[in-house]
């Protein structure tokens, strides 16, 4: 038994056998005294294969990998427009042929990327030595097939080793004859990493030249996450990483049944599964878990990320890419949730000794109406692409929800007269995380559609202990009797107002305490996206 | 002439894909556009040149427009630096 070691950048594991792609050799002769004339003719028709080579590939890796990974082919279209690099080129074109021009060309370029200080930018020199190979396959009459991946043999499946992979390759390859990549170079950063972790396919990079010396057929075992290859493994290796791969397989299989079946206990109680989301990606993620909803979208990012107060229309565009991404699944905006700990500076807010209680999320909107009303426009402006509901955090009295309700009803007027579309049922909600909010939780379901717990600043504020010490030990009890009684509280008041109760909060996704929940009489649990599935296993057991 | 200047705060900087894009939106405008990284000055419209600037996070770059439809173009660039980078 032999191994490699290389770094792990598509995580997974599989087992098959190797083979080892080489790279065409192409002969490029510098020929001077040619035709510049002719050179650039052919130089010009070469160049519009590769672009509609491109354009074809792109739209297949739309469809295996998704939109953001196939835009490195969008990328390298436009490398075949840039202007200093047709300069460059047709320099050359100007004393050599074509092939050695372009070859020319595509070391200048490379070079210059190679010599950047940020290891992304030097990956990019994979990116221009792509589209240079292409355009030689074409100049040369292969008609842009490059490694030949075509070869592969047809006895089943393989792990592919290559000196490296370039992105066109990599999403032209059947992916259901590879196991996994290997390249004896390479990076995380590069697209080909990138494309495999999309496709979901096991990869390991830079294991070095040795790779190339491997023969075809040589059976392997690799772990995409911590980046080893064995060859020829033993009996041992052999089982340990059987035992992985089955346990890995069954689990994943297990949960991949659950996609599409409703959320509901044996006796017959449904509860909505939604997911808690921090970004507009995650959107994608909580979609391919076949989370029923987004439970708490956090709006602070866009805050965050931003220099200066974000306006209304860069707002509107996220929300509704969020909104349309979820297709018709409800979609629950947590208001700006702000304050002294996580601040963008822009907001100026000054420092405060104890911050998890100061000025903070709907205080500070309902001190600085503009910001909340923005904030508001857009949100509402996005619920006519899909349900929209708003929750308002920290709420701790009854009128601080009432003039939050009153800005939505303002907003709401506005948008109708100026003819803006948005939709006239926008549930809004309470995120319940104050004690005090639980007192009057009766009060406050009048006001409002839903409640959803936030049990991690509920936990902190009921036992007084900051839930960020790791020294609180015993002391520090999530599942403390005065919280649970905080969670049955409200939610046997918001039953009783009519209205629904989730938790969005972590213990949502506390398997131990599910059938409590449940008996709780909750109609929602919100949790990350990875978690949502095998919640929906837990609540199908009950 | 219009200018803003913007403190890149994008973990990866202006990398491939939203150089990209910013390139091809500048392309749908007649003005001139240009981005100054310290003494470092290159075209907006030109993707290697844009890319080999290698605008990281934390780098504060200035933007200037100028032409028949530099506030259109203004507005938009500064929303694209806003939004993605």
């Amino acid at each position: 038994m032999k191994w490699l070691q290389g770094t792990g950048t598509s995580g997974g594991i599989a087992e098959g056998p190797v083979y080892v792609v080489r790279k065409k050799q192409y002969d490029i002769r510098c020929l001077p005294f040619t035709d510049p004339e002719e050179e650039g003719k052919r130089f010009e028709a070469a160049r519009q294969l590769a672009m509609e080579r491109l354009s074809g590939l792109y739209e297949t890796a739309v469809s295996r990998a998704g939109e953001e990974s196939a835009q490195v082919f969008e990328i390298h279209r436009m490398m075949l427009e840039d202007e200093e690099y047709l300069d460059c080129v047709r320099e050359g074109l100007g004393q050599w042929n074509a092939e050695w021009a372009v070859d020319r060309a595509g070391k200048q370029f490379a070079e210059m990327f190679r010599q950047m200080e940020d290891d992304y930018m030097r990956a990019r020199a994979a990116d221009v030595e792509d589209i240079t190979r292409q355009l030689l396959s074409f100049l040369v009459g292969r008609e842009g097939e490059d490694t030949d991946v075509s070869e592969l043999s047809s006895d089943g499946p393989v792990i592919l080793a290559a000196e490296d992979l370039t992105p066109s390759e990599t999403v032209r390859l059947d992916k259901s004859r590879i196991l996994a990549f290997l390249t004896a170079k390479g990076s995380a950063n590069s697209h080909t990493a990138i494309l495999a972790r999309s496709m979901g396919i096991p990869a390991v990079a830079a294991l070095g030249p040795e790779l190339l010396a491997v023969e075809s057929g040589t059976p392997a075992v690799i772990d995409g996450g911590t980046g080893i290859v064995y060859l020829s493994p033993d009996e041992e290796t052999q089982a340990l990483f059987h035992g992985k791969i089955e346990k890995n397989r069954l689990y994943k299989e297990r949960l991949e049944q659950l996609k599409g079946l409703p959320s509901v206990t044996r006796d017959g109680r449904k509860v909505a599964i939604f997911a808690n989301i921090g970004g507009e990606d995650e959107a994608k993620l909580a979609m391919e878990q076949d989370a029923e909803g987004i439970g708490l979208f956090r709006t602070e990012f866009i805050y965050l990320d931003s220099s200066d107060y974000p306006d209304e229309e860069t707002q509107f565009r996220i929300y509704k890419r969020v909104v349309e991404c979820m297709q018709g699944r409800q979609v629950i905006f947590r208001t700006l949730d702000i304050g002294a700990d996580k601040q963008a500076d822009y907001f100026q807010l000054s420092a405060e000794e104890n911050p998890a209680m100061g000025i903070r999320a709907i205080r500070i909107c309902l001190t600085r109406p503009e910001l909340f009303r923005t904030q508001l426009r857009a949100l509402y402006r996005a619920s006519a692409f899909g349900p929209v509901g708003i929750m308002f955090p920290m709420i701790a009295s009854e009128w601080e929800l009432e003039e939050a309700v009153g800005y939505c009803e303002t907003v709401q007027k506005e948008l109708k007269e100026e003819g803006i579309p948005f939709s006239g049922d926008v549930e809004l909600g309470v995120m319940i995380e104050t004690p005090a909010a639980v007192m009057i939780s009766q009060s406050l379901a009048k006001h409002v559609s839903f409640f959803s717990i936030g049990t991690n600043d509920l936990t902190q504020y009921t036992l007084a202990m900051d839930r960020q010490n790791p020294e609180f030990g015993r002391f520090f009890d999530p599942h403390h009797p005065a919280v649970l009684e905080m969670i049955r509280m409200t939610a046997e008041n918001a039953h009783r107002e009519g209205i629904w109760c989730g938790i969005c909060g972590e213990l949502a996704g506390d398997t131990a305490l599910t059938e409590l929940l449940l008996e709780y009489g909750m109609d929602e649990l919100s949790v990350s996206p990875s978690k949502v599935l095998e919640l929906r296993e837990k609540v199908r057991k009950i | 002439m219009r200018k803003f200047v913007y403190m890149i705060t994008d973990e990866q900087g202006i990398h491939a894909r939203p150089a990209g894009q910013l390139v091809k939106l500048v392309q749908t405008f007649e003005s001139g556009v240009t981005l100054e990284k310290g003494a470092k000055k290159v075209s907006l419209k030109k993707l290697f040149a844009l890319m080999g600037a290698g605008v990281k996070k934390g780098d504060e770059v200035a933007v200037s427009i100028e032409g028949g439809d530099e506030e259109q173009a203004a507005a938009a660039i500064e929303r694209f630096f806003r939004e993605n980078l």
